[in-house]
């Protein structure tokens, strides 16, 4: 229980990587990392499929990333009728790891470059639940 | 050039919407299509290989209710599915069902009546497209998944929309000819820039529609084919692979790195290479989704998809005409369906019997059929 506080919408209740919400509740976006092999994982996971250990531990993604790819969305799906436009975007953070969310609506679309630099913030929706965004850095 | 299982025989209904038929008879008008003019009896085929994309179905496993109403019984039936390239993973399944050894004859069936649902439920299946725990609660969609593609390949490349809004004008053109398309309008490079958002860069003509619809593929063994049809169109390469569902842990963001790996499989399979490729069908769900396969199957060079369209390569008459049916784009895009319409188009044009254009004496043809936002890719060559 508690991963269904991530996010406007959510499928998800039941997962062993649900301490990312208490994260997001503290301030914090976190990746995952397996402690056996070193290898981080964003999207967070609890299991390791290179050397199959689940001993992992979190891993604050920080630091300035850049902003890969990005789309302006007019349509949404069902739960984001009254959302649109929303941006999401992909933007990648030291040393390596990718992360897909959204991007701060309020940057006006000109302004948007990929390679522009950005930060990723927890930020608080509607009914308590919780998200993160891309933040112009 | 291993010429082992062939196509005999290729069938597809018109894609439409409102088509005022259910999924059994939809597929019963595919597989008629199918067996017309063939030495063979229903009876005769051993197995049959059912395809769509569950989350637009109504009857739960409709792989037995379809082989019924075809009179498949009591042969074996079962259900694939790769969402929007369910139908080419089904030619491959059937490939292998037979080059076993364990079925002489099989008939793949894809379907979808997208229309069987309503438009919020089709909403709400189109928040569930991406990866559920890290991708839908921010509102992702596959268009939105699709625009990511095309704003980096822009960004690395330098690609306009204008250029993505050629590839829809030339499917366009096409999908006026072909009577079993949805959309049989002929647009212009302003039609489609003037049309509206989507999910930027992409717009409403850089997309593709919901249809309904059916295709049907009959497969048989080399020692059944000869016997079962005049003209046997060969399968003579396959290549199929998955790329993470996930954007943040897909490869690559200008191509589709499943497609690229199905392509190296289904060259090195068949002992051709791009340049024997006399035409092709590609998975253009979006306009971007076409300038990518030009570089994917290698057609162009990375980058360089966008002068291909410019100079008008992939019409009749370029160097390696494309989607000369009208795509994904004018056809609509009946998930389930699609890939056995593509692979129809393409033994029509192997026999000569092109509906919306000829490639005058082409004897090699591809199809390249994608799952979900690149996730599964399938490419199939073809050969009289």
């Amino acid at each position: 229980m508690g991963f269904e506080k991530f996010g406007a919408v959510s499928f998800t209740t039941e997962t062993k990587t649900a301490d990312f919400v208490t994260y997001l509740e503290k301030g914090q976006v976190v990746a995952s990392r397996c402690k056996k092999c070193g290898r981080t994982y964003f999207p967070p996971r609890a299991d390791c499929a290179d050397d199959f250990s689940s001993e992992m531990e979190w891993q604050p993604v920080q630091g300035k990333g850049k902003l890969m790819t990005y789309t302006i969305v007019s349509y949404g799906p069902s739960g984001f009728e009254n959302d649109t436009p929303y941006i999401l975007a992909l933007a990648e953070f030291p040393p390596g790891v990718r992360v897909f969310g959204r991007l701060d609506k309020g940057i006006p679309p000109e302004e948007i470059k990929v390679g522009m630099e950005v930060v990723v913030t927890p930020v608080t929706l509607a009914e308590g639940k919780l998200s993160y965004q891309f933040n112009k850095a | 050039m291993e010429k082992s299982v062939a196509i005999v025989g290729a069938g597809q209904t018109v894609f439409s919407r409102g088509c005022g038929q259910s999924v059994r008879e939809l597929c019963f008008e595919a597989f008629r299509e199918a067996m017309d003019g063939l030495n063979l009896k229903t009876e005769d085929i051993e197995a049959s290989v059912i395809c769509s994309a569950p989350e637009y179905d109504k009857q739960r496993s409709p792989a037995g209710v379809i082989a019924e109403y075809l009179n498949l019984v009591p042969k074996p039936t079962f259900y694939v599915e790769t969402i929007c390239s369910s139908s080419s993973t089904g030619l491959r399944v059937g490939y292998a069902l037979i080059k076993s050894g364990l079925h002489s004859v099989v008939a793949v069936v894809g379907f979808q009546k997208m229309s069987e649902i309503s438009s919020r439920e089709a909403a709400e299946r189109m928040g569930r497209g991406g990866d559920i725990m890290w991708e839908s609660p921010f509102g992702v969609t596959m268009p939105a998944g699709y625009a990511m593609y095309a704003r980096a390949h822009m960004a690395a490349y330098g690609t306009k929309p204008e250029q993505l809004a050629r590839i829809r004008v030339k499917n366009s053109s096409y999908g006026a000819l072909n009577a079993r398309a949805t959309f049989r309008k002929a647009l212009t490079e302003e039609d489609v820039m003037k049309s509206a958002a989507v999910t930027l860069p992409l717009k409403t003509y850089d997309c593709c529609a919901n249809a309904d619809g059916a295709s049907c593929i009959i497969l048989a063994s080399k020692e059944e084919a000869a016997r079962i049809a005049k003209v046997p169109i060969w399968v003579l390469g396959l290549g199929a692979a998955t790329d993470s569902t996930t954007l943040s842990n897909k490869k690559l963001y200008t191509g589709l790195s499943c497609a690229r790996e199905a392509a190296r499989q289904a060259y090195e399979m068949a002992g051709v290479g791009p340049e024997d490729i006399d035409v092709a069908e590609v998975h253009d769900c979006f306009t971007i989704a076409e300038m990518m396969a030009y570089e994917d199957l290698g057609f162009a060079r990375s980058g360089e998809g966008s002068r291909l369209i410019d100079e008008k390569q992939t019409y009749i008459g370029g160097k390696i005409p494309v989607n000369i049916d009208g795509g994904l784009l004018s056809k609509g895009h009946p998930i389930g369906a699609t890939g056995g319409s593509q692979l129809r188009t393409i033994v029509k044009q192997l026999r000569g019997q092109g509906e919306t254009g000829q490639v005058e004496g082409a004897k090699i043809g591809l199809v390249h059929n994608i799952g979900g936002v690149g996730i599964y890719g399938n490419v199939t060559i073809l050969g009289r």
